[in-house]
């Protein structure tokens, strides 16, 4: 028998989880080396991606293979209100920048906030003629435009310096800002999702036909959602290039590798699920680091191994074609941790205990 | 003016799809409160009349009237905000959103809240089952439990027309008796009622007016205590000699 907690309860336990989580924080801040807050400002950033990339392709439905093009957008956008004029006057060595942006510079959080925006407003010129597609061919349209978004990127030397990227952009994304700005962005997707529009959104992804005919307007909703997708993942890319510190069109730093790292992350989690999506970041984030000895040379007795790069991914892919024959619908399935099924747990442990 | 007002009124209706002619050329007439039945055997064009007044499927030519105003190729969404709801053939239910959740649906498109309200507690009474499962999937409902929500769905938009596309299909027999009760129950609290069927018997018996549908056209129609003697709808549609 399922039990409900009150709604009250509810409130005050999710009030203590934020004040715990920022009591923890605060001590990992102080306690922690800097590796170890590297990678949990890492898990921060990827959740913001991951979330904002199950919104669209877990609870809409929709097969985008596009996420990596609005990280790159918000990733320049803000790197570009963050350098001093004089760091830009000194970058871009081949051609100049482009005025007014060679001379303006803005706090984090204005870069961040016109990183979402910029990346919003692309996924709306994008999503505007590819979402009349549907499954294979909207995943193929939406690679496509990333990859576009990439090579202009790499092209367009006096507004992105090119191959050379951006170099040497503050660290702004500390713990507070990475972990701040998932906070928001759990929050807000969150209500989307169990808002009647996320609902409406749920019902086109089980069938969009019937969901027409109760007079949703399928495109509408879709290219919404598509939008408020891309602008968590321009915040995303924002904070992931405050935390790299450089910033370049590379496949595996803003291209289509990221996109797969990414639905590695979400599918590994749950598709559709939000607490899933913030459980593969994390562990993508975690193994991917904690991987990292298998790329160096390792002693094992008498024998040493050269390490081979890219090795980390082979293992990760097993890892998660593993856990995939294991989970078939990932960790959480569609599911969601809340309270309630916290509650039922651990009512369902104490019977047992008194048996034992 | 006739002396019956009318709900909906389609004249002369062609659909294609791509080379396939599915409707050539159909009339028919829904007056205010009354049961209408669209009976024809596989294939004879019966949802592809639903599925286009609807505005699910384009028309090529012909109009479609509802409450005086064209509706002719419409989006979805407005027609359905303009007061018609259908259940869809093969239920077509929301299998990862619970019961509660599919009812939401259907009351998409309204703002008060009162009135969905309401509304939930009569499909409620119509359907006390419903009531017991309402924070089960509708993934995990049974076929005749999909049904009813299916119904109940169409009916929490409060449409002043109401399609069902073969309600009665794949149910055992004491629940198709169950659902053409409903559809009577439903009519008398003043929906008005498109019913399309493969069980003739069941919706002749239901319905006041019939029209048989064979092909893509109109080829009988009248009062359905008519269409029950007819001798051609007798020998192809009610199994008698
Ligand atoms: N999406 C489609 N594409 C192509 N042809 C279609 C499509 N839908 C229906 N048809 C064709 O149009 C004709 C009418 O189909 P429709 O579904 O309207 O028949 P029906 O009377 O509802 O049949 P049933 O009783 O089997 O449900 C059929 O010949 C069918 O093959
Ligand atoms: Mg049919």
């Amino acid at each position: 028998m399922e039990r409900r907690l009150k709604t009250s309860t509810k409130v005050y336990l999710t009030l203590g989880l934020i004040a715990l989580s920022i009591l923890l924080l605060y001590v990992a801040s102080k306690t922690l080396d800097t590796y170890a807050i590297r990678i949990l400002r890492l898990i921060a950033v990827f959740g913001v991606m991951a979330v904002s990339y199950t919104f669209i392709n877990g609870i809409t439905g929709l097969f985008s293979l596009g996420h990596a093009g609005f990280v790159a957008i918000g990733a320049y956008t803000s790197a570009l209100l963050t350098m001093s004029p004089m760091q830009k006057e000194m970058s871009y060595i081949l051609e100049p920048l482009i005025w007014p942006l060679n001379v303006i510079q803005t706090d984090f959080f204005t870069a961040t906030l016109a990183a979402g925006v910029m990346a919003a407003l692309f996924a709306f010129l994008i999503g505007y003629p590819s979402l009349r597609l549907t499954g294979d061919y909207l995943a193929i349209a939406t690679l496509g435009f990333s990859e576009i978004i990439r090579i202009m990127a790499l092209n367009m030397q006096s507004v992105t310096n090119g191959a050379l990227g951006l170099k040497g952009l503050p660290e702004y994304s500390n713990i507070w800002w990475t972990w701040g700005w998932l906070f928001i962005t759990v929050v807000v997707i969150t209500s989307l999702t169990y808002s009647s529009f996320g609902r409406a959104l749920k019902a086109i992804r089980d069938d969009a036909i019937a969901a027409e005919a109760m007079g949703i307007n399928v495109f509408k909703h879709q290219l919404m959602a598509f939008v408020i997708s891309g602008f968590f993942a321009g915040v995303g890319g924002s904070l992931y290039a405050h935390l790299l510190t450089t910033i370049d069109p590379r496949p595996t730093t803003i291209g289509v590798m990221l996109t797969f790292y990414l639905l590695i992350m979400i599918v590994l989690g749950g598709l559709g699920s939000i607490t899933g999506a913030i459980i593969g970041a994390a562990l993508f984030a975690i193994l991917s680091e904690w991987l990292r000895f298998v790329e160096g040379t390792m002693h094992i007795g008498k024998w040493t191994i050269h390490g081979i790069p890219g090795m980390r991914m082979v293992i990760f892919s097993l890892l998660f074609i593993i856990t995939m024959l294991v989970w078939r619908r990932g960790i959480m399935g569609m599911e969601e941790l809340t309270w309630d099924k916290l509650y039922n747990w651990i009512l369902r442990l104490r019977p047992r205990r008194k048996e034992g | 003016m006739s002396r019956e007002e009318l709900m909906l009124e389609v004249e002369d209706l062609h659909v294609y799809y791509g080379a396939i002619h599915a409707l050539k050329g159909i009339s028919l007439k829904v007056p205010k409160g009354a049961i209408i039945t669209l009976i024809g055997a596989n294939g004879a064009g019966k949802t592809t009349t639903l599925t286009t007044i609807a505005g699910l499927v384009k028309a090529r030519s012909g109009r479609i009237k509802f409450m005086g105003e064209d509706i002719t190729n419409k989006p979805p969404h407005t027609v359905t905000q303009m007061g018609i709801a259908m259940v869809p053939e093969g239920r077509r239910i929301f299998p990862n959103l619970t019961v509660y959740e599919n009812l939401m649906m259907g009351a998409y498109t309204r703002k008060d809240r009162e009135g969905i309200q309401e509304d939930l507690e009569w499909v409620f009474q119509l359907f006390p089952r419903l009531k017991e499962r309402l924070t089960q999937l509708g993934g995990t409902l049974s076929g005749g439990e999909q049904q009813m929500l299916a119904i109940s769905r169409a009916l929490m938009s409060r449409p002043k027309l109401l399609m069902m596309d073969e309600p009665s299909l794949g149910l055992a027999p004491l629940l198709v008796m169950e659902v053409f009760d409903v559809i009577k129950k439903i009519n008398g609290e003043g929906t008005t009622i498109l019913l399309v069927e493969q069980n003739a018997m069941g919706a002749l018996k239901t319905a006041h007016y019939g029209y048989v549908l064979e092909t893509g056209k109109i080829v009988l129609e009248g009062p359905t205590d008519e269409l029950l003697q007819n001798e051609e709808v007798k020998k192809a549609y009610l199994g008698v000699a």
